[in-house]
């Protein structure tokens, strides 16, 4: 795999019409496993996300990474929380990224089928994306991010408005992703989530980090009193 | 009313006996439009394409102009291209002017505003689908364009159609450049014009009846092979 990492963002800005939504941040994403980015609804979560893969136009700071941005932006993928299906079957959904890299249609469609058998969409292949139910698309969302072997991927919230069995469906397919060495940055509001996923995690809160750690003593010993009352479920404004 | 059931039988009339005018007429106004209709498709779908997805200081302007072209009145279309085509203008070597040619040419200036708007504005709501996710994957302009012309191909077809529609019903400017001469630059829309002018309307009506069906016949194949309005398909 590529060496991405470490990320560094120092002192990195993120403006939405002239209101910092997020930043000033100062973050080393290193090492491996799934680090979790909680907090509250506008607490910037989604755009430090998008800041640190290059998607969010920075006002301010820096984000730099172990390689040069175009290799970087080649081997990171993004999942988002409203899936974002292409006009074309699950197979062609599957196999776009590989045709925007150069692979030859056959090669690509093998590797999407393949990929589509192991998310579960094998039965489904020539079936429009946009037709798909929330969870397959979720599912879709996420072989496509992955089929190109990513070294990291941010995730949106993946497992928004899914039920059980979706989520753990995602879950079991973020869990391979990791064992085949992917880092895995991810947002979600789903306490239970976190706790089963989380390797580190960073709390978010006025678009500041508030709180960061491993996951263990995030959860077991919060620092402040905004985590504690995030934990509990409190409203934290 | 008497014209109007007289004409709806001599087309029927027409259409049967296989008339050997109205096929060439029918014949060479399906050329020119369709080749019109191709050539007009692959300047305008490019274009709206990259109005699309660029950002540039004058898009807003050029989009702007773009609409307003739609309203280009075909007589001053046909005009401009007459002058640039007669003897004495810039292109007048060629020798174009009276020809099928020319009548494509104009049928072009005409339908390329209409089918670049149309195609834009749906190729913007695309964009507007699509723009996390092609900005996520760090595609090229190239690639964005091409993603965005082969996904809204069916509602492209819309706007091909609009394009069809309108240069197939064209008479003002392939009169002027096309002159309506038999058996070279007649084609319906100048013989309904030419039978008028005689006072025949009962084959004027007759060869309306035959153009409405072809377009509409045109229009109905396309939409089946396009297979717009199934399930799941755009």
């Amino acid at each position: 795999m590529t060496q991405l990492l470490p990320l560094v963002l120092q002192n990195a800005t993120a403006r939405y019409r002239r209101t910092t939504v997020v930043g000033p941040i100062d973050l080393t994403l290193d090492g491996t496993g799934i680090t979790v980015v909680l907090g509250p609804n506008g607490s910037g979560k989604t755009s430090l996300l998008r800041m640190m893969h290059g998607t969010a136009r920075l006002a301010g700071g820096s984000v730099t990474w172990a390689c040069d941005m175009a290799t970087a932006r080649a081997n990171q993928a993004f999942v988002f929380q409203q899936p974002i299906m292409l006009r074309r079957s699950v197979l062609e959904n599957l196999a776009y990224p590989l045709r925007l890299r150069g692979l030859n249609k056959r090669k690509a469609l093998d590797q999407a089928t393949d990929w589509a058998d192991r998310v579960g969409l094998g039965a489904i292949l020539t079936r429009p994306a946009p037709v798909l139910s929330g969870g397959e698309q979720q599912k879709l969302a996420l072989a496509r991010a992955l089929i190109t072997a990513p070294t990291l991927v941010f995730l949106d919230e993946p497992c928004a408005a899914l039920d059980g069995k979706a989520t753990r469906e995602i879950e079991t397919i973020l869990t391979e992703a990791l064992a085949a060495g992917t880092r895995l940055v991810l947002t979600t509001h789903d306490m239970g989530q976190a706790r089963r996923l989380a390797d580190n995690v960073i709390f978010l809160l006025h678009g500041k980090i508030h709180e960061r750690g491993c996951a263990k003593s995030f959860f077991d010993y919060p620092k402040t009193p905004e985590a504690r009352a995030f934990l509990k479920g409190d409203i934290v404004e | 009313m008497g014209d109007l059931w007289l004409g709806i039988w001599q087309a029927c009339v027409l259409v049967a006996s296989a008339d050997a005018d109205l096929i060439e007429i029918s014949l060479r106004s399906l050329q020119v439009t369709l080749t019109a209709l191709v050539l007009a498709s692959c300047l305008a779908f490019p274009l709206a394409a990259l109005l699309t997805v660029r950002r540039f200081r004058s898009r807003r302007l050029v989009i702007a102009v773009l609409n307003a072209l739609m309203g280009l009145p075909p007589v001053v279309v046909g005009l401009l291209v007459y002058v640039l085509l007669s003897r004495a203008g810039p292109f007048g070597v060629l020798g174009l002017l009276f020809t099928p040619t020319a009548m494509i040419i104009a049928q072009v200036i005409i339908i390329v505003p209409l089918i670049a708007s149309v195609a834009h504005q749906s190729l913007r709501d695309l964009w507007h689908d699509y723009h996390d996710l092609l900005i996520s994957l760090n595609v090229t302009q190239w690639q964005k364009m091409r993603t965005l012309l082969w996904d809204a191909r069916r509602a492209l077809l819309t706007a091909a159609l609009a394009g069809f529609g309108r240069a197939m019903g064209e008479v003002g400017a392939i009169m002027i450049v096309g002159g309506n001469i038999d058996h070279a630059t007649r084609v319906l829309t100048t013989a309904i014009a030419l039978e008028t002018g005689r006072g025949d309307f009962a084959l004027a009506l007759a060869l309306g009846f035959v153009l409405i069906a072809m377009t509409v016949l045109i229009n109905l194949a396309i939409h089946w092979l396009g297979r717009t309005e199934r399930e799941g398909r755009w």
